[in-house]
């Protein structure tokens, strides 16, 4: 592998990590809002490491949800990496037990990403293992930032961050249902009908499982395509 | 909700999070590559993230309550819209809802 490559493949991996930090930053300040404590928000950092999941987990607290709906979320999300180990296996090719105990925990969107983009086998480990490095070390520190720095705010400051956690959502939505992500006009119905469904069943249900049960909106996709991917 | 069972929901979580994670790397490829699955786990987190984003702009409880937090969304929306950056998009929604909060008293 050139000199070139390698340098080109740590810059994105490094860039990655320091853009996550603000996404970091947004899920501790989350995590405070909806009654967590500063070590288990790091916690969920450390042990879930995995953004979307770590969201809605906070998103469906913060609500008023039970136990069964926050988990349910994150877990649904987290069905994703499971795609994703399976594109990553065949390039990282873990020898024993240990070593891809270790390796999983790293899968998820942004490290995903940075290895299938790699243009051989032995950039995409580096680019997987030097991605994983930096954004683990940039979203644990930035989320003990974020949840310290809400945990210190006052009474009126926290009217602001009531209103930030939903802009922290749509922010995360948005790049799906953008012109050039995957079949954005599909995205774009099973949002719509997500959200429709998850309001429609507000009054009616428990708080938090209306965003479990919103899942069902995936149906408005349709059949896979023929000759798609 | 205690701080014990938060706790229990932190751990859980992550275990499972985790283990969907190492199943990834560790079952054959003709179990997860189906058409079908893939394009289910496509738009899984359009759904979700969509639903936490009407129930957080405007559920309290199992009521719909109009205040700061749905004119921060729309704040964010036009932000968005113009391809502001991530910060940028999430300090206005925040100064949105406070000025709606001490305006409206």
């Amino acid at each position: 592998m050139s000199g070139t490559a390698r340098t080109a493949v740590l810059r994105d991996a490094i860039g990655l990590g320091v853009a996550v930090g603000l996404y970091g930053v947004a899920f501790g300040a989350a995590a405070d809002s909806a009654g967590l404590d500063s070590w288990q928000a790091l916690a969920m950092s450390l042990l879930m490491f995995t953004g979307a999941s770590q969201f809605a987990l906070v998103g469906v607290l913060g609500a008023g949800g039970g136990a069964a709906a926050a988990i349910g979320s994150a877990l649904l999300l987290g069905t994703r990496n499971t795609v994703y180990g399976v594109r990553l296996a065949p390039l990282l090719a873990p020898r024993g037990l240990l070593r891809r105990l270790g390796l999983a925990h790293w899968v998820i969107d942004e490290t995903t990403a940075l290895a299938v983009a790699a243009p051989d086998r032995d950039l995409a480990r580096l680019a997987f293992l030097s991605g994983g490095a930096a954004i683990f070390t940039v979203w644990n520190t930035t989320t003990l930032v974020g949840a310290l720095g809400a945990a210190a705010l006052g009474e009126a400051a926290q009217a602001a961050l009531d209103a930030v956690v939903p802009a922290a959502f749509l922010a995360l939505l948005w790049p799906r249902l953008r012109a050039g992500a995957e079949e954005p006009a599909v995205a774009r119905r099973v949002a719509l009908g997500g959200a429709a469904v998850a309001l429609a069943l507000t009054p009616f249900v428990p708080p938090g499982v209306q965003v479990v049960t919103a899942v069902v909106a995936v149906a408005l996709a349709g059949r896979p395509q023929e000759g798609s991917r | 909700m205690s701080s014990g069972t938060l706790w229990a929901v932190v751990l859980a979580g992550s275990l499972g999070c985790y283990l969907l994670k190492l199943a990834g790397l560790s079952v054959p490829a003709a179990w997860v590559e189906r058409p079908w699955v893939t394009r289910m786990v496509t738009f899984v987190p359009a759904a979700l993230l969509a639903a936490l984003v009407a129930v957080q702009a405007v559920a309290s409880g199992r009521d719909l309550v109009v205040d700061g937090r749905l004119a921060g969304l729309a704040v964010a929306a036009l932000a968005l819209a113009l391809r502001a950056p991530f910060v940028v998009v999430l300090v206005l929604a925040g100064v949105t809802g406070a000025l709606v909060h001490v305006l409206g008293g």
